[in-house]
């Protein structure tokens, strides 16, 4: 346990009622808490973005600061699938499988402007935007957004994550967002 | 193809052997980048590898055919994305050779200036990506703070870190501003340290040279025979390199050294990629301080967009301002090929005009492409691991590859 | 100057009814040829010690709708020794876009090969892998030809009034 005037930071608690020896909160705040803290990004860098990706993984910007340390290049371990330049026709199935191979709770950021809309490239053999296979929680703009851009997309994603409800994953509206894109 | 450990022996007429097939791809840990090997494994070793590639493709091609002149550039960016200045200039020298237009040497110098910083930040990758690939990351975290300062002097140019569009086609939008230049200096003043540091890290390595030694070798014959070129192709022997060969942006100014290896593997790859490094730095510095007096762009108004205080107050600006941001610039028909030393090699560009205010076809050879089809017979007979740094010291880039 | 003028003499001497035309561009010659013997020309190219373009730089398409002739093949040689390149073109029917592959003399020619059937519906004869490589497999047209458009055309929601069409 950290002391109260160690140089380290700690996450502020939830909202919730303490008093000496007890606290009392919500669960799901807690989960919240925990998971928003610890989320294993798959980076899905296919170009551009991706060498962005790279710098803000690197020393200078460190994603690790934000509990995502830790990449996960299986999708079954992964929280959050963070898609990393262009999509194409060809590449749009592998998308939607690596999503569906991705175990629940999950969260997908579309960076740049490539994954998030087809970018600049309006063409015959572009995905017009990873939304069209899957969905999207976060989008970052930018051709290619800077590092800073995809940590504030990250920050967004663990707002987002922090405050989902418990049930949210079992709701009808979930099952049938689901069943629009055909993931199982 | 020359068995590369004499205990790994391998008989492709034995019929009897069943062989494993293994999807290595198109998203793996282990790639940098979008490309699908189907390999046919006996254990460990490689019998055969089937590539597949195309999962970025984005039309380059196509959309350049469909846009001004001056709007092809942002396309360059996206090709070679670790070094994309180079293609930037190289597009722009392009038309500046279809347009007769000739450059002074004051925008030569600042061209190579740019070149060669692109350069150091493509070789960095690659080579750190080489080190990170055989286990050793802590290379790669100290050379990418260097890329991290270079990309500063990029938006000190031009504002973008990245996909930069630097220059114009007849020179460049403003002048390297102080700060840029200070920073220039500094990186300098710094890299050769780092660089330094990370040779020791790396080059007489006992693990690393065991690692990269007779891995992914080619002889020079072959690799000619495959298109090679640039650092790859002088890694096999052949010193090969348009700066030298076909000079242009005045680099036959400059005293620079064409490195070249012998035996065509990874580690002269490596060594190759250390030593263009060393002589990039060289090149800047020389660049820097012979940097000749002289306007930052040619006198071509039809072509090089005016200056914005003009626009607002001067009837002839406004009217080349509106032409150009329109894309009503009719450039003259011809045919022509250009090809500049990219980071991988001769990144050409063959670009038709019919007259018209839109390239009529614009094809790009680009070097990755072209050799990345040896890669099957690069690896044929290898364990896996030295397939995975056959690839990345490489240097394969996806958007480049894939155009 | 001299040098594009030698290979010029040396190859009409030695195709003189398949050269069709010749012309010198931003020092680079560039020749066109018929399409049935482009092989020939460039294997002599490549091993006559007197050309020695030892160095296929590039092969790509070209489409000219109007022409009799509409679809091209363009290669770019290099002679490394001596610093010379050329350029040789020819031109083939739309209902018989049949060329002779080069990839028993240039591995390179391969992929190049692919890449310009893929974009242009150019038929390489003789080459052991004739398939899609940019493209996904199931696409039914040659996309760089001029009649098709750049766009997305599965895309519903671009609003014309907003592009001025």
């Amino acid at each position: 346990m950290l002391s109260s005037n160690s140089s380290y930071n700690i996450v502020d608690p939830p909202d919730g009622y303490s008093s000496p020896g007890m606290f009392a909160t919500r669960l799901d705040k807690v989960v919240g808490l925990a998971r928003s803290n610890s989320i294993w990004p798959l980076p899905f860098a296919t170009s551009c973005c991706g060498i962005e990706f790279m710098a803000t993984m690197g020393a200078h910007y460190d994603l690790g600061r934000f509990g995502s340390e830790r990449l996960s290049f299986s999708p079954r371990q992964a929280d959050l699938l963070m898609v990393m330049g262009t999509i194409a026709k060809k590449m749009g199935p592998i998308v939607h499988q690596i999503y569906e191979q991705m175990a629940e709770p999950r969260w997908v950021i579309a960076v740049g402007a490539c994954a998030a809309s087809g970018g600049i490239f309006d063409t015959y053999s572009v995905l017009q935007g990873i939304d069209r296979v899957v969905p999207v929680d976060v989008y970052v703009p930018g051709c290619p957004p800077r590092p800073e851009q995809i940590i504030d997309g990250f920050m967004k994603v663990q707002e987002l994550v922090a405050n989902e409800p418990l049930r949210r994953r079992y709701s009808p509206e979930y099952r049938a967002l689901l069943e629009k894109y055909g993931i199982r | 193809m020359p068995v590369k450990d004499p205990h790994i022996i391998i008989q492709p007429e034995d019929t009897d052997k069943v062989y494993t097939t293994l999807n290595l791809g198109p998203t793996h840990p282990a790639t940098h980048g979008i490309f699908q090997n189907i390999l046919t494994m006996d254990g460990e070793i490689i019998v055969d590898a089937e590539q597949t590639i195309g999962y970025i493709h984005r039309a380059f091609e196509k959309i350049a055919e469909h846009r001004p002149y001056y709007q092809v550039k942002p396309l360059t960016d996206r090709m070679n994305y670790c070094s994309s200045p180079i293609n930037n200039i190289g597009w722009d020298l392009t038309v500046e050779k279809l347009l007769g237009i000739k450059t002074n040497k004051k925008i030569d110098y600042m061209r190579i200036i740019i070149m060669e910083l692109a350069r150091i930040t493509d070789h960095l990758i690659c080579n750190s990506v080489i080190g990170v690939d055989s286990g050793a990351l802590t290379g790669f975290t100290y050379v990418f703070q260097e890329r991290e300062a270079i990309y500063e002097i990029y938006e000190e140019m031009c504002g973008a870190r990245l996909t930069t569009n630097l220059g114009r086609i007849g020179g460049f939008e403003r002048e390297f501003s102080p700060l840029a230049i200070k920073k220039i200096r500094d990186l300098l003043e710094r890299l050769p340290g780092v660089l330094r540091e990370f040779e020791k890290l790396l080059m007489r390595n006992r693990i690393f040279m065991d690692r990269t030694i007779r891995v992914g070798q080619i002889s020079a014959e072959r690799a000619l025979n495959y298109g090679f070129t640039g650092p790859n192709l002088r890694a096999a022997g052949v010193d090969y390199d348009v700066r030298v060969m076909n000079p242009y942006s005045s680099y036959d100014d400059f005293d620079f050294v064409v490195p070249v290896g012998t035996q065509g593997d990874t580690y002269d790859r490596f060594c190759v990629r250390e030593e263009e490094l060393w002589q990039s730095i060289k090149l800047v510095e020389n660049a820097l301080e012979n940097m000749p007096e002289g306007k930052h762009h040619v006198d071509v108004p039809e072509i090089f967009l005016p200056p914005k205080e003009d626009v607002y107050s001067k009837m002839e600006a406004l009217i080349y301002h509106f032409k150009i941001v329109m894309g009503e610039i009719e450039i003259p028909a011809g045919e022509v090929y250009n090809a500049v030393e990219g980071g991988n090699g001769e990144l050409g560009f063959y670009l038709v005009s019919d007259g018209g205010r839109k390239p009529y076809r614009l094809h790009f050879r680009r070097p990755s492409f072209v050799y990345y089809q040896a890669f099957p017979e690069m690896i044929r007979g290898s364990v896996l691991s030295d397939a995975i740094l056959t690839m990345s010291s490489m240097n394969v880039i996806a958007g480049e590859l894939d155009a | 100057m001299d040098n594009n003028f030698d290979i010029l003499t040396l190859l009409k001497e030695k195709f003189s009814s398949e050269i069709l035309s010749s012309e010198t561009t931003f020092d680079m010659l560039s020749v066109t040829v018929r399409s049935a013997s482009i092989f020939s020309i460039i294997e002599f190219l490549k091993t006559d010690p007197k050309t020695e373009y030892n160095f296929l730089t590039d092969i790509c398409g070209i489409h000219y709708p109007d022409n009799e002739l509409p679809l091209g093949i363009i290669y770019h040689l290099h002679n490394l020794r001596e610093n010379r390149r050329i350029r040789i073109k020819t031109f083939v029917p739309l209902d018989k876009p049949e060329v002779a592959t080069l990839t028993s003399i240039f591995s390179s020619a391969n992929w190049m090969e692919r890449e310009t059937f893929d974009f242009y519906g150019i038929l390489f004869t003789g080459h052991p892998n004739l398939i899609r490589i940019l493209n996904v497999e199931y696409l039914d047209f040659f996309p760089m030809r001029k009649e098709y458009p750049q766009e997305d055309p599965t895309r519903e929601d671009k609003d014309n009034r907003f592009f001025g069409r």
